[in-house]
């Protein structure tokens, strides 16, 4: 039960602002935000939603524990998807 | 409660011009703020952001300490700085608010007539309010002499007015867009309100509430607030107008348009939809009709928040942060020299401001007879002195028979990213024709051959002859030579043809 941060990440901090168990943080060589994959609930119990996947900016940043993304193409900005692909 | 507040910007038709000058205008912009209530005209006079006069002798600087944003814009790009507050495709490095204050004070040290530092991203600073105030809150102790300056979209900010009033805030920036979420969800495609994620028109309302709120609660608290719209033609083009005259009644002591930056390789919602951005005459027809009786300050510009220094340079590569690691500052004595500085350029702007150029005591120029645009090329200090092709903006100046006025600033560098979409040579040149499109006259300190030509064709009449010399007074020579040579009798023949 834990979320995960991929390359896609533009390193904003948001998700880390509002992250209720103190999950997130930069990763090494500055690569991207990353989540403790021990201590990340999904926001259960705290929230309706996860946070990091209700502020995070980027398509396809968050993904589930199948790897599935929490928001997306499209989802964000409304373009469509051969477009959303470009941002 | 708000019917107590301010209403600025109406008062115009009573202001009677002050000196020798039979028109409003007299070349000196700085009577634009003769308007304003004196309390306000105090803090804006000879301010760098304001003051047509100041702003060539005093210099700004941002510093990027807040990354995360509430909101999404459909002219942002998450992967560089906050669109609204910069140059599209700009990447500012994150300081931590150690080092932003490091930075600022060694800015300050070197650069003693910077007197402004913004906190404008590359996110939204109030959604970043520890980073945002730790540096607020150091710098007003370390470097009492600087003034603070904030840009916010404004979801925030009714929770940190009171906060703000803490620190050195000379002024707080609030992007306006719209008063219509309808108008609103075609420009904000969601917000995180609550722990939710808010979409559409809905988290638009919430949008616009707040800065109306955040606004109100500002001018309460006595601090100066300025409105930022964005002109998106066919969105909010016709709906700015009607903003203005809210922002305004509500309190804001200044309205500013800029117009919509966007293209394909910027990766933005408008960007890749084709959405396009205003000409610069539609651009400076709605300016008009917000500022209605020209009471916008116009020099007042998008500031560019990656730039360190003075009105036309760029000094940002002396103060990278390993560069700054090393540099000591004695700050205490930095300010000595700072106010020695500060009291002298006081000094001159007071005794320029009084001293009122009449331009139209030769003789005249027969009243309606038609206005023109120029375009000044200036590295600041008020005067025609830079060469045509190390222009990166121009100063946009209207000559009329009641005298010359300052309209706008207009960029040439906004669609250079820097990279291989960066063009050279002739379509750089094309691109600064396009922007300065509706002006009749370039005055520059020098011009090469080639660009001359092109700008001829275009029918843009270089003019190098007045190096040196003060603007309005260049201006308003070259107005009077048009008008003896009989041009200012011909139509202009020839508009957007090349566009
Ligand atoms: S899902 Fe919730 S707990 Fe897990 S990282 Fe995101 S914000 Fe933190
Ligand atoms: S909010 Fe998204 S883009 Fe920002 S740091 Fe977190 S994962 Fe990265």
């Amino acid at each position: 039960m834990a979320l995960a941060i991929i390359d896609k990440c533009v390193n904003c901090h948001a998700c880390q602002m509002v992250c209720p168990t103190g999950s997130i943080r930069k990763g090494k060589n500055d690569l991207h935000f990353m989540i403790n994959q021990d201590t990340c609930t999904e926001c259960e119990g705290s929230y309706d939603n996860p946070q990091c996947s209700s502020i995070c900016p980027v398509e396809c940043a968050i993904v589930d524990g199948d790897g599935e993304p929490m928001n997306p193409y499209g989802s964000l900005t409304g373009l469509p998807i051969e477009k959303a692909v470009l941002v | 409660m708000s019917l107590d507040l301010k209403v600025l910007g109406n008062t115009a038709e009573n202001h009677a011009p002050q000196g020798g000058c039979s028109a409003g205008s007299c070349g000196s912009t700085d009577d634009q703020l003769s308007h304003l209530p004196e309390s306000v005209r105090q803090r804006v006079f000879n301010h760098p952001c304001y003051s047509e006069q100041a702003h060539h002798h005093f210099a700004r600087m941002h510093v990027a300490v807040a990354p995360a944003c509430n909101i999404q814009c459909n002219y942002c790009n998450r992967k560089y700085d906050c669109a609204n507050e910069s140059r599209p495709g700009v990447v500012s490095e994150l300081l931590t608010p150690k080092q932003a204050v490091k930075k600022t004070m060694a800015v300050a040290a070197n650069i003693p007539q910077m007197t402004v530092l913004g906190i404008a991203g590359p996110g939204d600073p109030l959604a970043n309010p520890n980073r945002t105030f730790t540096t607020f809150r150091k710098l007003s102790e370390q470097a009492p002499d600087i003034k603070l300056c904030v840009s916010t979209n404004g979801l925030a900010l009714p929770d940190y007015a009171d906060e703000l009033t803490k620190h050195n805030i000379d002024h707080v920036t609030i992007t306006m867009n719209c008063i219509d979420p309808e108008i609103g969800a075609k420009i904000y495609p969601w917000i995180y309100w609550e722990n939710k994620r808010i979409r559409g028109a809905e988290g638009a309302r919430i949008l616009i509430e707040r800065q109306q709120r955040g606004l109100e609660m500002l001018v309460e608290r006595d601090i100066l607030v300025k409105v930022n719209s964005v002109m998106i033609p066919g969105v909010n083009d016709m709906h700015l107008a009607e903003v203005s005259r809210i922002v305004k009644q509500k309190g804001a002591f200044l309205h500013n348009v800029m117009p919509l930056i966007a293209e394909a390789e910027h990766g933005t919602y408008f960007g890749l939809m084709g959405q396009r951005g205003p000409t610069p005459p539609e651009l400076q027809a709605l300016q008009d009709e917000c500022s209605g009786d020209m009471n916008m300050m116009r020099h007042c510009r998008q500031c560019r928040a990656d730039a360190v220094g003075l009105l036309g340079e760029d000094r940002g590569a002396e103060f990278t942060m390993d560069k700054i690691e090393e540099m000591e500052i004695d700050y205490p004595a930095a300010m000595e020299r700072r106010k020695k500085l500060h009291d002298a350029i006081h000094a001159e702007l007071n005794a320029n401001g009084n001293q009122h150029t009449n331009l139209t005591s030769d003789g005249g120029i027969p009243e309606g007879t038609r206005p023109i645009l120029m375009a000044v090329a200036s590295q600041g200090g008020g005067l025609v002195n830079q060469h045509f092709g190390h222009a990166k903006e121009f100063l946009i100046y209207e000559a009329s028979p009641s005298g010359v006025r300052f309209i706008s600033h207009r960029k040439t560098d906004l669609y250079c990213t820097g990279g291989d979409t960066c063009g050279d040579g002739d379509s750089i040149l094309r691109e600064i024709i396009q922007a300065l499109e509706g002006c009749e006259v370039v005055l520059c300190s020098k011009i090469g051959y080639e660009p001359w030509e092109l700008l001829e064709e275009a029918g843009i009449q270089p003019n190098g002859e007045h190096a040196m010399v003060k603007i309005e007074e260049a201006v308003w020579s070259v107005y009077s030579e048009m008008h003896k040579a009989g041009k200012l009798a011909e139509k202009k023949v020839r508009l957007q043809a090349s566009a």
